[in-house]
This record gives C-alpha cells, sequence and structure tokens, in this order.
C-alpha cells in the first residue's frame, strides 16, 4: 500500500528540488541554448535566402551579359555595315571626283593642244610665206635676168590678179 | 568490438549485483521475493548498496523528524535506526500501518507518524540526478556562451543535447502549444530532462543510480501538479469559459451543471492521469526486470542444470528487458512532456470565431 500513497517528506523535497532545478534552467540553462540555436537556425534561413538572391543576380546578370554581347554584335553589324557602305560611298565619290577631274584635265589639255596646233600653224604659216617669198625671190631674180621674161612676168601676175 | 563487449557487459550488470545478494541470503534464509520486489522499488532510510556474508553495506542517510508527540526537531544518521529505537523513533515493522516508515509512540501509546523531511533514498537520488541534470546543461549552456552558435555547431556531447533540447522544442513544445510556446518552453524542457534523466538513473542498477525516483508517486505528484498549476494559472479566459459554460445544450447546465461538474473533473483527471502514467510505468518496469533476474535465484535450488539453463534465459529476457525499459524512460519522459504541452495548449487556445 505504500507504494500508491505519497509520502509527505518526499513530496516536499521533490517540490524544492524540482523548483530549484527548473528555476536554475530556466534561467540559465534551456533559454541559451534554445536561443543559439534559434539565433543559428536565423542565420542559415538568412544565408540560404542570401545565396538563392545571389543565384538569382547571378543568373540575371547572366542573362544581362548574353543580351549585352547580343547588342555589341548587333551594334558590330550595323558598323559593319555602316562601314562597307560609306566606304561604298567614298569610292563613288573619289570615282565621280577623279572622273571630272580627268575630264577637267583632257579638256584642258585638248584647248592646250588645239590653241599649240593654231600657233605652230599660225607659225609654220608665216614659215612658208617667208620661205615662199624668198624663194620667189631666189626664182624671180633667176628669172628675170632678161627682161623678157620679166615683162612676160609681169603680165601673167597682171592677168592673174586681174582674173582675181 | 570492444564497444560492443562493453555495452553487454553494462547490460550485465543489473543481474550481476543482485545475484551477489541472494546468495548471502541463500546462506541461511529461503529467496524472499516480496522483499526482495519492493524493497528494492520503495524509498528507505539509508542507501542499500549490497549485502556482503549477509552483513548489508549501505550508505546511511541523514533523518530529518519533527516529533509530533512534542520531542522537537531531530536530524540524526539512519544508521542508529538499524538497531532499533533511537530518541524514540523506531522504523515501523512489518504489518504495521506504516510499515518500514519512521515511527513514534504517541501520548496514548499508538504509532504516529512525526513529520519526516528525512533525505530518504529517494530525495538523495533526486539531489544526485538533479546535480547531473544541472551538470549537464549549464555545462552544455556554457558551450554556447563561449562559442558564436551562429558560426559552429557543437559536437559530442554537447550536440547530442542541442539535438534532443531542438527536438522537444520543435515537435512537442512548438506543436503542442502553439504561439507563445517560448514562455512555456523552460518548464517543459526541465520536464523532459528531469524525468530522462531521472528514469535513466533508476535503471542503472548500483549507486549513484538504482533510486526509483520517477517510479514513485510522490514524485510523478508533484510533477503532475507542477503542470495543473501551470495550465491553471496561465490559462486565458476562453479556457475557463469552456470549463464553467461549455457551449452544449443549455439543459445539460441548467438546473443540474452537468457538463461544468464533468468539465471540472477533467480539469484533475488530466495531471492524474499524467502522475498515474509516470509512476505506474517506471514501477512496472523495475517490477519486470526485478521478475526476470528474480527466476535466477528461485531456482536457485533446483539443480545446477535447471538453475544454469533458466538462469540463461533470465539473462537473456533481462538484457532485452533494460533495452526495453531504455526505450521505455525516453517515451515516458517524451509522453509526460508532450501531454503537459497539449494540456497547456488547450488553455492558451483562443476562442474560434464563428
Amino acid at each position: 500500500m505504500s507504494l500508491i500513497t505519497p509520502d509527505f517528506g518526499l513530496i516536499v523535497w521533490m517540490t524544492l528540488i524540482f523548483g530549484i532545478v527548473f528555476f536554475i534552467l530556466a534561467k540559465w540553462g534551456f533559454p541559451m541554448i534554445t536561443d543559439s540555436v534559434q539565433k543559428r537556425a536565423d542565420r542559415i534561413n538568412a544565408s540560404i535566402k542570401a545565396a538563392k538572391e545571389a543565384e538569382e543576380k547571378l543568373r540575371n546578370l547572366a542573362a544581362e551579359q548574353s543580351e549585352m554581347i547580343e547588342e555589341a554584335r548587333k551594334e558590330q553589324a550595323r558598323i559593319l555595315k555602316e562601314a562597307a557602305a560609306s566606304r561604298d560611298m567614298i569610292v563613288e565619290q573619289a570615282k565621280v571626283q577623279a572622273q571630272d577631274e580627268a575630264t577637267k584635265i583632257m579638256d584642258h589639255a585638248r584647248t592646250q593642244i588645239a590653241a599649240d596646233k593654231e600657233s605652230a600653224l599660225r607659225d609654220i604659216r608665216k614659215e612658208v610665206a617667208l620661205l615662199s617669198v624668198s624663194v620667189a625671190e631666189k626664182v624671180l631674180k633667176k628669172d628675170l635676168e632678161d627682161s623678157g621674161s620679166q615683162t612676160e612676168l609681169v603680165n601673167r601676175l597682171v592677168d592673174e590678179i586681174g582674173k582675181e | 568490438m570492444k564497444k560492443w563487449i562493453v555495452i553487454l557487459l553494462s547490460l550485465l550488470l543489473p543481474l550481476a549485483l543482485p545475484a551477489q545478494e541472494a546468495q548471502s541470503a541463500d546462506d541461511g534464509l529461503t529467496f524472499d521475493m516480496d522483499e526482495y520486489l519492493y524493497g528494492h522499488v520503495r524509498d528507505s532510510y539509508e542507501w542499500h548498496i549490497t549485502t556482503v556474508k549477509g552483513k548489508p553495506v549501505s550508505i546511511p542517510l541523514p533523518v530529518i523528524v519533527i516529533s509530533k508527540a512534542g520531542g522537537g526537531f531531530h536530524c540524526f544518521s539512519s544508521r542508529h535506526l538499524e538497531e532499533g529505537e533511537y530518541k524514540g523513533f523506531y522504523i515501523a515493522p512489518a504489518g504495521s500501518r506504516y510499515e518500514n516508515k519512521i515511527v513514534e509512540r504517541g501520548s496514548d501509546g499508538s504509532e504516529v507518524r512525526p513529520w519526516d523531511f528525512s533525505v530518504t533514498k529517494n530525495v538523495a537520488g533526486l539531489l544526485i540526478n538533479s546535480a547531473l541534470l544541472l551538470f549537464i546543461v549549464l555545462g552544455t549552456a556554457s558551450w554556447y556562451r563561449k562559442h558564436d552558435a551562429a558560426e559552429e555547431a557543437p559536437t559530442g556531447g554537447v550536440g547530442i543535447m542541442e539535438m534532443l533540447v531542438t527536438m522537444v522544442e520543435n515537435d512537442i513544445i512548438k506543436d503542442c502549444v502553439g504561439e507563445d510556446y517560448k514562455k512555456y518552453s523552460p518548464y517543459l524542457l526541465t520536464a523532459f530532462f528531469f524525468i530522462f534523466i531521472n528514469n535513466l538513473m533508476g535503471i542503472v542498477p548500483f549507486f549513484p543510480g538504482g533510486a526509483n525516483v520517477t517510479g514513485n508517486i510522490a514524485v510523478t505528484l508533484v510533477l503532475a501538479l507542477f503542470t495543473f498549476f501551470t495550465v491553471n494559472i496561465f490559462g486565458n479566459k476562453h479556457y475557463w469559459k469552456e470549463i464553467l459554460w461549455p457551449e452544449v445544450p443549455t439543459w445539460l447546465k441548467v438546473p443540474l451543471p452537468l457538463m461544468p461538474v464533468i468539465e471540472i473533473i477533467g480539469m484533475f483527471t488530466k495531471p492524474f492521469s499524467l502522475m498515474v502514467r509516470l509512476f505506474a510505468n517506471i514501477l512496472a518496469g523495475h517490477f519486470m526486470i526485478l521478475g526476470v533476474v528474480a527466476v535466477v535465484f528461485l531456482t536457485a535450488k533446483m539443480g545446477v542444470a535447471v538453475n544454469s539453463g533458466l538462469s540463461a534465459v533470465a539473462v537473456i529476457l533481462g538484457v532485452f528487458m533494460d533495452c526495453l525499459e531504455l526505450l521505455v524512460a525516453f517515451i515516458q519522459a517524451y509522453v509526460f512532456t508532450m501531454l503537459s504541452a497539449v494540456f497547456i495548449g488547450l488553455s492558451r487556445q483562443k476562442a474560434e470565431i464563428e
């Protein structure tokens, strides 16, 4: 029967001991442990969150990067195209300019040649006239040694002039 | 391998110790089963360790009594009681109303129980186990004080404690108490570890273990009372309304307050069940182990063959029982804490919005 009748002395002792143990553990024992564990759990959660964010950022960065590369490639293509176009234009322009220049030079040369030719012809004509006068002189000098022939010539000349 | 041998040997220890005792008892007397069983589970004024050649070897404990017959306050060693009466106090003999307890003679000559605050075997066990518990938990707490728990995790013993504390807090307290569990977690954690360590120390067969602390109804009564007061002091308005004016058809409340009476009885049956469950489980566990071991002594006079054969069976069964008790030690601590948490949770419930 003594097994199921609580002993008063033991109840008092148990209350005292359990009360003291509870007080000490509740003050210096368990809160310290649970708080520390909670702190670590919080930290781990925060770390996981941060890692996830970093991963997300990294993924965004990669996307951004590829976007940028794509853009750069497009820009490059555009620039190349433009360069080709402007090159073609410049070449075309140069061609036109060269053509113009050439035409100008040719024209200039042609007029020069023409002028030169003219002056040369004039010179030659003058020379030929002088030459022919001198020849004529010489011929006349020889032919007109006798007076008959001189008269004949004068006549012929007069005729000729008259015919004209 | 070595580890396993040590574990096996330690499991056999409860079997080895009482064996010695029985041999000595066998010298003169027959094996007294009742004395053997109850002697191991009841409280006593000295801590009996073993018996060598018919003489008990025990640690005397202080007896503290206040006489009701006007003898005043007395404090003396329990050794004095072995010889019989001392200062008017003596241990009540078998058959008395106060068997095995200290009594004195009243004025009319009848046996009177004095105010008895003796440090009995269970009190000493409580003190030792509590010191051990304080050492373990405060040791664990000091690790956290010295280290930044956010930066590193403990290993070894502190790690095991952290695992247990986290398990109790997350699985029991958080789930059962609900919202403001933080307020109750120190009490529930203390209850869990207090019961757990006392259960475990109760399985250890030799000093400083072996005191049947949690298998004593006074101890479980106090534990249950702590839960009872925690539940009822911090219970909210809704809790009291559920008890005094539950939402049932009015004829169940007026004129005969049927439901309130049932609810009020329920207030007391809850901690009562806590008390009896822990007490009965641990006591039954001790009885089972003791009973299995008793086979060795009961068959001692049946010849060598029967005795050794049945002893082998008893040893195997004893190992099994001890393992089972380890499990029970944990489960009962767990169940007590969980039910306490559930009762607290019920007293904190908010009224359902309809």
